[in-house]
């Protein structure tokens, strides 16, 4: 009979004993006799509909009792042919395709978008919109990084930073919806500008959440950051050496916690990013702790970074001013007619854009978001509209990551990747 | 809709006469780019093979290569100390239409030098073939697969090339053609018939896993099933 050895890995906490003492609980190498029957490895498949996949993602695993031996993932069960789509929009009607693909952060996706458009066509855009912009897609992040957080702690058994992250992404909800009129589904932007400035009152909701969220924040930091079973959970989990992450494409907090100083703010800055002070945290195990720790002071640094773009906002108009690319306002096409002919000829023709193509990488919250569109002379429609969502790239190394784990650890590897389907599947 | 309606919103679709746009100095493209030390180091090895460069908009680097020679210039370009490509952010293609040959867009990005470029590798019609890269970028894997299921170009050398985001039996063809239309090329009625006939058993039977014995295990019990409830049924 052959015999193996398990290691029961069971969390230590001097706070647990019994009557104040200090309790240890025994890390415990005992041999089990190996039954004498044969075994094989189970095929499992888990997804498409299944909470801890994140989305409509189906991995099919095979098992060695509960050792993950390989993954497959399959994707494309949320596909809606968006690229497709955008062949038959002018420039100005695929922003709402944009915040469909990541509906975790939509002004992301909206900002980068037109951001591609403008680079294109050479728009600049007014210093006003390049701060407002900056202000949406931090804030955006911390919105993407807290349903990361919420859902990955849920998925080690942790409850408590759920309701707490949610609770905060209510109140970033709340203002999404003052901002734009809607809370997902943004629409913010537009070519040459946005669709509307911020509304009055709105900084000083911003301020607000940034005075109370960092506590919130701590309290998150206290719950999990030095929790045993937290830590026993994902030390050691999923690691990815710098080398392999470049080679496999990762990006973002992933790519940075395995020691890489990759961030596309610092190394190909948009909108004056290089003048503001911020600091991008690096991992080093790369590991799902790290992962973890990337994505907690990311927060942080978001939440700096929009107090300084706060404080730098300027006043000014939000759009440029040339009535190729900007409306009328909406008072002036009611009213006045020569506005309403530049109002209709505008929104049926849609802007000319030169022959070229672009390619627009951005720091979204999930990684390297590229956005590439290709124009031939005067179209009003793109040739070709590619999204490179960061996320299906990431996705795409956790058969390398999750091999050799249990089962349980590969839903730990795949909530600590922070996908989301939609721009997956696009 | 009647035909006038559509001819006239076809008119509408093609567009008004190009605007002065406002210029970026920076962002004006031009047909050389021999300046990008990348570009002027690829027509110094690689000469005969190098179609065309140009600055495109935002003052990004663009060279089109011949698909015979490019998986040697792009593996070039990752392992040259000079160079360092060691990122391959992104690959996809470009149908122009109207019968114009499929371009392959490589983005890369060089985390050493800091330093981006994008080679672009056109494919006449008629062989839409190309080397894969995917021996030099992991990250490519996907991203090969995505094209080749959506625009239906074969990389060869590909460790596993299946459709990615279509399902494996899709038999429309492929989706970001400019000859496909909007709608799928079946009709509606047939696309149902098609979904309401799948063998469901299929998706959870994949041939995923190398070696057959789970598979050949899976398989027998869906038989034993299907016998006992064809049993069942005869009772």
């Amino acid at each position: 009979m052959t015999t193996r050895t398990v290691e029961l890995n069971v969390g230590q906490s001097r706070e647990m004993g019994v009557g104040g003492g200090g309790a240890i609980s025994p890390i415990a190498p005992f041999d089990i006799p190996e039954p004498g029957i044969g075994t094989e490895n189970m095929l499992i498949n888990i997804g498409p509909q299944h909470p801890a996949t994140h989305g409509v993602l189906r991995l099919v695993c095979e098992l060695d009792g509960e050792t993950v031996k390989k993954v497959v993932p399959h994707i494309g069960y949320l596909h809606s042919s968006f690229e497709k789509l955008g062949e038959y929009r002018t420039w100005n009607q695929i922003v709402p395709l944009t915040d469909r693909m990541d509906y975790l952060a939509p002004l992301i996706y909206n900002c980068a978008y037109v951001m591609s458009v403008e680079k294109l066509m050479g728009i600049e855009v007014t210093e006003r919109c390049k701060v407002v912009r900056v202000i949406c897609m931090e804030l955006d992040r911390i919105f993407g990084h807290l349903l990361w957080l919420g859902t990955t702690a849920i998925d080690v058994g942790a409850f408590t930073p759920f309701l707490y992250s949610f609770q905060e992404r209510e109140r970033i909800y709340k203002l999404h919806e003052s901002l734009t009129g809607a809370r997902i589904t943004t629409s913010a932007t537009r070519v040459g500008g946005m669709m509307a400035d911020l509304p009055e009152g709105w900084l000083d909701s911003l301020l607000e959440f940034l005075d109370t969220f960092p506590d919130t924040l701590a309290e998150v930091h206290h719950l999990l950051t030095g929790n045993q079973i937290h830590i026993g959970r994902t030390q050691g989990i999923g690691v990815i050496g710098a080398e392999d992450a470049i080679n496999y494409g990762l990006t973002g907090p992933n790519l940075r916690a395995s020691g890489v100083d990759y961030d596309v703010r610092k190394d190909r800055p948009y909108y004056d990013y290089e003048t503001y002070d911020f600091e991008v945290p690096v991992g080093e195990h790369g590991d799902c702790y790290d992962r973890y720790l990337c994505r907690m002071e990311e927060m942080v640094q978001s939440v700096s970074l929009l107090r300084q773009a706060m404080a730098r906002l300027p006043d000014g108009p939000i759009n440029v001013e040339d009535p190729n690319i900007s409306l009328p306002s909406k008072t002036d096409a009611m009213s006045d007619m020569e506005s309403m002919i530049h109002h209709f000829k505008l929104i049926t023709e849609g802007i000319p854009a030169p022959e070229g193509d672009c390619y627009m990488a951005i720091e979204a919250s999930k990684g390297e978001l590229g956005m590439y569109v290709v124009a031939e002379e005067g179209s009003t429609k793109p040739i070709r509209w590619r999204v490179r969502p960061p996320s299906f790239v990431n996705l795409s190394v956790i058969p390398k990551l999750a091999e050799g784990h249990l089962i349980s650890d590969l839903i730990m590897i795949n909530a600590s990747l922070d996908i989301v389907l939609g721009e997956i599947d696009r | 809709m009647t035909d006038d309606t559509k001819s006239a919103l076809d008119a509408v679709d093609e567009g008004p006469l190009p605007s002065e746009a406002p210029g970026d100095a920076t962002a004006a493209p031009g047909e050389d780019a021999s300046d990008h030390a990348s570009v002027a180091a690829i027509i110094a090895g690689f000469g005969d093979s190098v179609l065309r460069h140009r600055w495109a908009a935002g003052r990004q680097a663009v060279v089109w290569v011949t698909p015979d020679k490019c998986h040697d210039i792009l593996a070039w370009l990752k392992d040259d100390d000079g160079q360092r490509y060691d990122m391959m952010s992104d690959v996809t293609a470009v149908d122009y239409g109207g019968g114009r040959p499929i371009e392959v867009v490589y983005q890369m990005f060089s985390t050493a030098h800091k330093h981006e470029l994008r080679v672009r590798c056109p494919l006449p019609l008629d062989a839409l073939e190309i080397e894969s890269v995917c021996d030099l970028w992991k990250a490519a894997d996907w991203l090969e697969r995505e094209v080749f299921d959506l625009f239906g170009v074969t990389f060869t050398g590909h460790p596993d090339l299946r459709r990615i985001l279509m399902p494996d039996d899709y038999a429309e063809g492929h989706p970001l053609r400019k000859d496909f239309p909007l709608r799928g090329r079946f009709s509606r009625a047939e696309q149902t018939l098609q979904a309401l006939n799948q063998n469901v058993d299929r998706f959870y039977l994949t041939g995923d896993m190398d070696h057959g014995a789970p598979q050949e295990v899976a398989e027998a019990e869906v038989g034993l099933i299907e016998a006992e409830s064809s049993d069942g049924e005869g009772e």
